[in-house]
């Protein structure tokens, strides 16, 4: 069991690297979409009875991670009519080599800390914090809004790698964390609703600097 | 279960809001939810329930030491928010009013929460409303400042997250059931695993630290409070901050009782000074009186966080602080809004001239920076020097003289800028704004009543408040 669910591990570091790595802005939807739609099919994986709890959080988090959001994306985009390149503040090989530095820095951090035996052989923790902190360089390292939205749509997608350790024992609180997508949602929704109400011409972050000292 | 009321009422009018069909009458609820809720939480102040086991939320000593102010500071708040909403009818207020009313319901749910899930659910409901708030005007620079606000405010929500997640691994590790009640948690005491326990920490204090606005996570703050409307940002300023310190002390008992003391108190005081050591440099520079008060803010939270650092009678001396600074920062936030109104712009190289312009804002405003700054007999002045005092008899001399001097350069900084505004000639620009301001009683006596409630707190703090600040400090941090 666990080797599976590790493979989907791997998959989804995978996917945090191609968002890294990718200049064109779908690309980097898709690849955030198909990150989410492999860590909706994990819970199934690590329950080893059937529970109707679970496959209701798997249906919930591949349609909402890996259709809803990536839909809205795709609409901001049209509505806003951004051009798709991706504008790296910082490029794509310092930012590739900074990502496979998040993954070595994960697993030596994750066989640091004490795991409980049915955890110990699964990539859950490496693979959550890896995830989290290649969402946080993609946040932080492209001017665009919407691969900003990307960046923050990895970033919590290691966050629910990371409650699957805790979904037996406190299931409502792993749930909770739909409200994270809620956040890109309402992320989205501003672009869109923004762009209805005001002309602004580009959707490039560094413009955004009338505010400060 | 009279507790479940502070949370659901201002839902209910929430609701009611948002079918109301009026657009001139619908801020009219405002006062009324707000009057309702402040008698409410006076009730349960004067006759606190007894807290029920297990319970997910309850009126707990914490929430009763620092509810009722959130309270008062709403009610306030919206007694002005009428008038505001009167003279900005150019502008839709179904969402507005709504958000605001949905915020006072889920700030009651998040100070109650007595889950570390709860809590966080709250507080990220909590961030998603005060989006609508903040973006009130429509302009390119508020949607800057909500973009902004979301994106810091949405990461460190994040990072409260994974913290939490890692205090629940830390209990399961431990031996736990999964029960995440902060009772269970302390309960749990030193089986809490030590390494998962010190990463949950520093997510957490990372996390809500955002919330909270402490530097070097403070950075959506100024834009925040420098673009949203002057009532928006008291709400900030005291509620949601007093939320997100809540939440702090709330992981910080449970760290404590699993014997992570010292490591807790270390690294609140060294966010705690250089959160105002930044916010007192920031100070002396910036040109925006709203700004100002956004830097003011970052440095009170840092004073909050020193105090929390210092453990019983400095918590106390933090929840005292908690009181004076909210309901000052209304004051002050109240008066910048009339000012930036009459003037028309809120930097100094164009306003000038605001006690000939705007005479009764700016004597208000002048007063609530000398309370602020701590200036006797206002309350910030008693908490502050509880505060000091508390440094003193814990030793910590290094820590008061930081604290002192960063108290001194603020003052420099924020007298420069206020007396650049209010003294002088008014600008050609200012004097060209076309509908003049008019100081009408609306706009002018809820910020007066907040320096009302400032002095009161410096000059008479009832003995019951301070008994229920030094309860509260007692049942979170047991002496050793």
């Amino acid at each position: 069991m666990s080797g599976a669910m590790n493979l989907l591990i791997g998959l989804a570091m995978g996917f945090s690297l191609v968002a890294l790595a990718s200049s064109r802005l779908p690309s980097v939807i898709r690849a955030a979409a198909l990150q989410g739609m492999v860590l909706g099919m994990l819970p199934l994986l690590l329950e080893e009875k059937f529970h109707w709890l679970v496959v209701a959080v798997a249906i919930g988090t591949i349609t909402v991670k890996g259709f809803i959001i990536p839909n809205l994306l795709r609409r901001a985009l049209r509505a806003a009519n951004i051009d798709r390149e991706v504008e790296p503040l910082l490029g794509f090989v310092p930012s590739l080599l900074l990502g496979a530095a998040a993954i070595i820095g994960a697993a030596a951090l994750g066989s640091e800390l004490p795991l409980r035996p049915e955890h110990a052989k699964t990539l859950l923790v490496p693979g959550a914090f890896a995830t989290v902190v290649c969402g946080f360089i993609l946040l932080m390292a492209r001017a665009k809004a919407i691969s900003q939205v990307c960046g923050y749509l990895i970033l919590e997608n290691g966050i629910y790698l990371f409650g699957l350790l805790l979904i037996n024992s406190t299931p409502l609180l792993v749930e909770a964390g739909i409200l994270l997508d809620l956040t890109v949602a309402v992320f989205v929704i501003g672009i869109i609703v923004d762009r209805i109400q005001r002309e602004f011409d580009t959707l490039d972050t560094r413009k955004l600097t009338s505010l400060r000292e | 279960m009279k507790e479940i009321y502070l949370i659901a009422l201002p839902l209910v009018f929430a609701g009611a809001a948002f079918a109301w069909p009026n657009e001139r009458t619908r801020p009219r609820l405002l006062p009324v939810a707000g009057g309702l809720h402040a008698l409410l939480a006076l009730g349960l102040f004067l006759n606190p329930p007894s807290p029920a086991k297990d319970a997910w939320f309850g009126f707990d000593p914490l929430a009763r030491a620092v509810l009722p102010m959130v309270s008062l500071l709403f009610l306030v708040c919206v007694i002005y928010g009428v008038a505001y909403l009167q003279i900005r009818a150019e502008r839709k207020n179904r969402v507005f009013v709504t958000a605001l009313l949905v915020m006072l319901g889920l700030l009651s749910l998040a100070l109650q929460a007595q889950n570390l899930g709860l809590l966080w659910v709250a507080a990220e409901a909590t961030t998603l409303v005060t989006v609508p708030l903040l973006h009130f005007n429509g302009t390119a620079r508020a949607f800057e400042a909500s973009w902004k606000y979301l994106l810091v405010g949405g990461t460190g929500i994040a990072l409260s997250l994974l913290g939490s997640f890692c205090l629940g691994y830390a209990s399961l590790h431990g031996g736990g059931n999964g029960d995440l009640t902060f009772t269970a948690l302390v309960a749990q005491g030193a089986s809490l695993t030590r390494p998962w326990l010190i990463t949950a920490w520093v997510l957490l204090l990372a996390g809500y630290g955002t919330k909270m606005g402490l530097a070097p996570m403070h950075t959506w703050k100024p834009d925040a409070y420098g673009e949203a409307p002057g009532m928006v940002g008291a709400l900030l300023a005291g509620g949601t901050t007093t939320m997100a310190f809540v939440a702090i002390l709330r992981v910080k008992q449970v760290v404590d009782a699993a014997g992570g003391g010292a490591m807790t108190e270390r690294t609140l005081l060294a966010f705690g000074l250089f959160s105002m050591l930044i916010a007192a440099l920031f100070l002396l520079g910036t040109p925006d009186f709203k700004r100002m008060l956004a830097y003011s803010s970052v440095e009170h939270m840092g004073i909050l966080t020193v105090g929390a650092a210092l453990g019983g009678a400095g918590i106390a001396a933090a929840l005292f602080h908690v009181w004076t600074n909210g309901l000052t920062k209304g004051a002050l936030f109240l008066s910048a809004g009339n000012i930036r109104r009459a003037a028309g712009a809120q930097t100094e190289d164009k306003v000038a001239g605001m006690a000939w312009r705007s005479p009764a804002s700016a004597r208000i405003f002048v007063a609530g920076v000398l309370a602020v700054t701590a200036c006797p007999p206002f309350g910030v002045f008693f908490s502050e020097l509880k505060i000091i005092l508390t440094t003193f008899q814990t030793n910590n001399l290094f820590t008061a003289t930081v604290f002192l001097g960063c108290l001194l350069f603020a003052f420099f900084g924020m007298s420069r800028l206020v007396f650049a505004i209010v003294d002088g000639r008014p600008r050609a620009a200012t004097r060209a704004t076309g509908k003049q301001f008019r100081e009408t009683p609306g706009v002018i006596v809820p910020p007066l009543l907040f320096l009302g409630l400032s002095l009161w707190l410096g000059l008479a703090t009832p003995p019951l408040l301070r008994e229920t600040w030094a309860t509260a400090a007692k049942l979170l941090f047991p002496a050793p």
